[in-house]
């Protein structure tokens, strides 16, 4: 039932929301749905264990073989509390932004919210596949509508590529539920197609993640939209649908497809970490401060990718207490850089300075998310790394004999991390200030909150992670045991 | 039977209600009362209940796949005669006379979905075109229309030549028109009979406008009058495609080997043809016979594949097709400008109609939700179960891609950038029967189920 309800909730709510013609109402309402929402989530993930309350199944396309069917295991349960917690911190965090019919942009957002709680939770693979377009279809028009100067052209091209991803899925759907004949995920994962046609059937599901995530060199959109989006809907592109793509990896792609990952996964990690560096070195390049964490998250996403190609314990841990800590940080980043935007008209770090003088509050949390970023100890951010990091070093040599070269070529990257993150702190917080930071305030109550949220969810989450991780406890175990190679590889070769 | 003989009849009550009549209001009224009519007789023979008892045995089955495409298809006519019977007034002073051509149109629709011998798919197929001519015609005082009514004539009767030596050639072979006589081992694939598969193959081909033999579409359309390209495009269209899946699922199914490659070759040249070209249009409505095109390819699956899945699929799509294409078609009537830049701003002057432009163009382009995924999932599964020509169905799937690029063009100027009015206002009746297009075609992208629920009555 709170299956059922983490997606009814903003579904129902936010169609309501386009007929509320007054701002205020409107706001008013979608933040109530959206805190309506966090506390199911929250109320879900506190009995992620107690699996007939997070499980619903109902019958749909009994002709298709594919019911409506949910259920939250560790990491879905996760993911739904990441996609709760952010919508209420969105909202209030852009409650001082004037939208034009802000009633259609709210509910616009509450439907994004249903469709990615639909795709956290969908356990057909049918099901999962509306609910991945739902997530989309909203956001295309919210970021063509409400974004910035060349809107309509990025957005497009930031849709056509995921639709074609998508619909390359939705082959590679079909094509297993040819031999299935049932869109299940349970059928999927005993599907055992042979080695060579898991081969192609990989590409198919992969690009469609890849996308999404981005990984080098299906990336192209990314900075692109991130930056003419208005900056709610890059929270939710980056904070919480490249999400989208990570568990697509996991749940869809490592335990349905075991040989094929394994055969394809050094050349997937390839291009992950050639993405890490390329993604930090352009973004050393950038003025735009969005600009600038759009091509960090490229960086980061890209290291969960190699981490999940390691297929060990430690490394699947790591990517998905990081799914939850990257989530967290990149948020905190697009609300400072939002309330900066707002305050000096600029997101260009070259017109910026000084800001730690005339907004010390704000500074201090600035620096707090940016050390999560660049993942220093005690912050949320440094336990995922860390065990990414000790997942792929120690890869068992028969999955991937590259474990050492990919974690030194992916360390890379964190250092730019750092040079990069450190660089955008000095630019604007420190330094003197100019004839255009001089007038800036501090930030106000409620910045203060949604802030302080953010950080002591960092600094908890980074000194005592002992509860997410025993979450994924199961979840992770499960997907080893489905995608042990070197377990069914042994039989083939007696 | 039921439709067949009553859509003849009420074909020739239209043509003296022009006499009997003199103001169009009550011809259109017994146009839409007829037309009901004619879809609960339709109802009424798919319950078992027979009005003429015929012994049609040797020409014609109306089995009950014949019968539910017949629904749609009269279902379809019904709601685009309540949409835009207001135009079709506008194009000449003979409105008795569409409605009456429509209503013959419907008789050769359901000739060609239930045929069983050669000649009456041959007679089906041009009771259908021959109409068809004339209302493309129909804007008598109009150059174009003329032109495209001569192009089109000119064309049809070039490929009806094309049919009948088809015909002939495989009577030459089989000794008999039957399709339940003939023997199609593989013994008898007599070179005879093999180049007569091939000619019908292009003759239909020609009529449901698959490439390479398209070249009439965009021109006929374009000229035509557009609440008459709308019709043809749609419901006319699928009608074609049923008759082309029975000729090919049915009579040459076991000749398979022979013609599945050319069909895939068409598929593919079809997608591609209708996509890139219609991406590089001006008007919105040679986009749509561009996309129509495009379409066609998808439909092209159902013949190609020839399993239940096809069949199936060939039904949801039509009715999610023929929906979609005579929504957007009603609100082009309402433009005064067919180009993209006159969309500009439609969604601040006109929020219903962009409404159901915007739903429509989601359906054309398949994306979840709408009745249009569930026809491009059909026809996708249909294809991967065959097992074969994989790069095939990836192809499609990239050319969907590459239509969503013209059909969110008029989303994005209907709803991102601004502009003057330049459209009619829709009445409050057409407004509604847009909206319940609209349900119709959610209702249908959601609970598939009960849709298809109706199928194994």
């Amino acid at each position: 039932m709170i299956a059922l309800l983490l997606i009814l909730v903003p579904l129902l709510s936010g169609i309501i929301t386009f007929f509320i013609k007054k701002e205020e109402g409107a706001r008013t309402w979608s933040l109530l749905s959206a805190i309506a929402t966090f506390i199911i989530a929250i109320i879900g993930f506190t009995c992620y264990s107690n699996t007939a309350a997070l499980s619903f199944k109902a019958h749909w396309m009994g002709i298709l073989n594919s019911s409506f069917s949910l259920s939250a295991d560790g990491m879905g349960a996760m993911l739904c509390m990441l996609t709760g917690i952010s919508f209420p911190l969105i909202f209030v965090s852009t409650w001082n932004t004037v939208y034009k019919k802000a009633h259609n942009f709210l509910g616009l957002m509450l439907l994004a919210q249903a469709g990615l709680m639909g795709v956290f939770l969908a356990m057909d693979a049918l099901l999962f596949y509306f609910f991945w377009e739902l997530a989309l279809i909203p956001v295309y028009f919210i970021c063509s509508q409400w974004g910035g100067e060349k809107r309509i052209k990025i957005t497009f091209k930031f849709f056509i590529y995921t639709f074609i991803g998508s619909l390359l899925m939705l082959v590679g759907i079909l094509y297993i539920y040819s031999k299935t004949n049932s869109f299940d995920i349970t059928a999927f994962y005993n599907s055992n197609l042979p080695l060579k046609e898991q081969m192609w059937v990989f590409w198919l599901f992969f690009l469609a993640f890849a996308i999404k995530m981005p990984i080098f060199p299906f990336h192209t959109w990314q900075p692109d939209a991130y930056e003419q989006s208005p900056t709610a809907a890059t929270m939710v592109l980056s904070g919480i649908m490249v999400k989208m793509g990570v568990l697509g990896l996991l749940r869809w792609l490592l335990p349905v497809l075991p040989l094929a990952s394994f055969s394809w996964g050094d050349t997937v990690s390839t291009m992950a970490v050639i993405g890490i560096v390329y993604a930090s070195l352009i973004a050393f390049q950038q003025d735009d401060m969005k600009r600038l964490v759009a091509y960090s998250s490229i960086a980061h996403i890209g290291l969960m990718c190699v981490a999940v190609f390691a297929e060990n314990k430690s490394a699947l841990q790591g990517t998905m207490i990081q799914m939850f800590s990257h989530g967290i940080n990149i948020l905190g980043m697009w609300i400072i850089v939002e309330i900066i935007e707002r305050k000096f008209g600029t997101r260009k770090m070259s017109e910026l300075g000084g800001i730690a003088k005339t907004a010390p509050v704000l500074t201090i949390f600035f620096f707090i998310i940016a050390f999560a970023n660049i993942a220093l100890p005690l912050t949320n951010a440094f336990i995922g790394e860390f065990l990414m990091f000790n997942g792929i070093l120690g890869v068992n040599p028969q999955i991937s004999k590259y474990g050492i070269p990919l974690a030194v070529t992916a360390g890379l990257g964190i250092i730019l991390g750092a040079v990069y993150t450190l660089k955008m702190a000095r630019k604007v917080f420190l330094g003197e200030t100019n004839s255009l930071t001089e007038q800036g305030t501090d930030i106000v109550f409620h910045e203060k909150a949604i802030l302080g949220i953010i950080a002591v969810t960092i600094i908890v989450a980074g000194v005592y992670p002992q509860p997410l991780l025993h979450s994924f406890e199961d979840i992770t175990n499960s997907i080893l045991h489905k995608s042990d190679v070197l377990h069914l590889l042994k039989p083939a070769k007696h | 039977m039921n439709a067949l003989v009553l859509s003849a009849i009420l074909g020739v009550v239209m043509m003296f209600s022009g006499v009997v009549f003199q103001k169009n209001a009550p011809i259109k009224t017994t146009g839409i009362i007829a037309m009901i009519l004619l879809f609960l007789a339709n109802c009424m023979e798919m319950r078992g209940i027979r009005f003429f008892k015929f012994d049609v045995s040797g020409f014609m089955a109306f089995d009950s796949y014949a019968l539910f495409f017949n629904g749609i298809a009269i279902f379809a006519t019904l709601i685009y005669l309540l949409i835009t019977s207001s135009q079709m007034e506008k194009v000449g002073k003979n409105f008795a006379d569409y409605l009456a051509l429509i209503f013959f149109i419907i008789a050769g629709i359901t000739i060609t979905t239930s045929f069983k011998s050669l000649l009456t798919l041959f007679l089906g197929i041009e009771i259908i075109s021959i109409p068809l001519y004339i209302l493309t015609g129909a804007d008598k005082k109009n150059l174009k229309s003329n032109e495209a009514a001569l192009k089109y004539f000119l064309m049809g009767s070039f490929s009806t030549g094309i049919m009948l030596m088809g015909i002939a050639l495989i009577y030459g072979s089989q000794g008999t028109f039957t399709i339940d006589k003939m023997n199609f081992t593989v013994a008898a694939k007599s070179t005879l009979h093999i180049a007569g598969m091939l000619f019908l193959l292009f003759a239909m081909s020609f009529k449901a406008s698959v490439a390479p033999f398209h070249f009439w579409t965009p021109d006929v359309y374009d000229g035509a009058p557009t609440v008459f390209t709308s019709f043809m495009a749609t419901i006319v269209k699928a009608a074609v495609f049923v008759g082309f899946v029975r000729l090919f699922g049915g009579a040459f199914g076991k000749l398979e080997d022979t013609w599945s490659i050319w069909v895939a070759i068409m598929i593919a040249a079809t997608l591609f043809v209708g996509n890139i070209t219609a991406v590089f249009q001006q008007s919105v409505k040679r986009m749509l016979s561009y996309s129509s095109i495009a379409q066609a390819g998808f439909l092209l699956f159902g013949v190609y594949a020839m399993n239940d899945a096809a069949r199936e699929g060939l039904l949801i799509y039509s009715a999610a097709y023929c929906l979609a294409t005579i929504g957007i078609f009603a609100v082009l009537s309402k433009m005064t400008d067919y180009s993209f830049e006159g969309f500009n701003g439609l969604a601040k002057h006109q929020p219903v109609l962009a409404f159901t432009t915007t739903i429509c163009l989601l359906s054309l382009a398949g994306i979840p939700l709408t009745a249009g995924f569930l026809g491009k999932f059909y026809m996708l599964k249909a294809a991967i179960m065959t097992g074969q020509h994989l790069w095939l169905v990836i192809f499609a799937v990239v050319m969907a891609a590459v239509s969503v690029y013209y059909y969110f063009r008029v989303i994005q100027a209907m709803y991102f950038k601004e502009g003057p009015v330049q459209s009619v206002a829709a009445s409050s009746f057409e407004k509604y029967t847009l909206i319940a297009v609209c349900v119709l075609i959610i209702l249908l992208g959601i609970f598939p189920g009960t849709f298809l629920g109706w199928l194994y009555f």
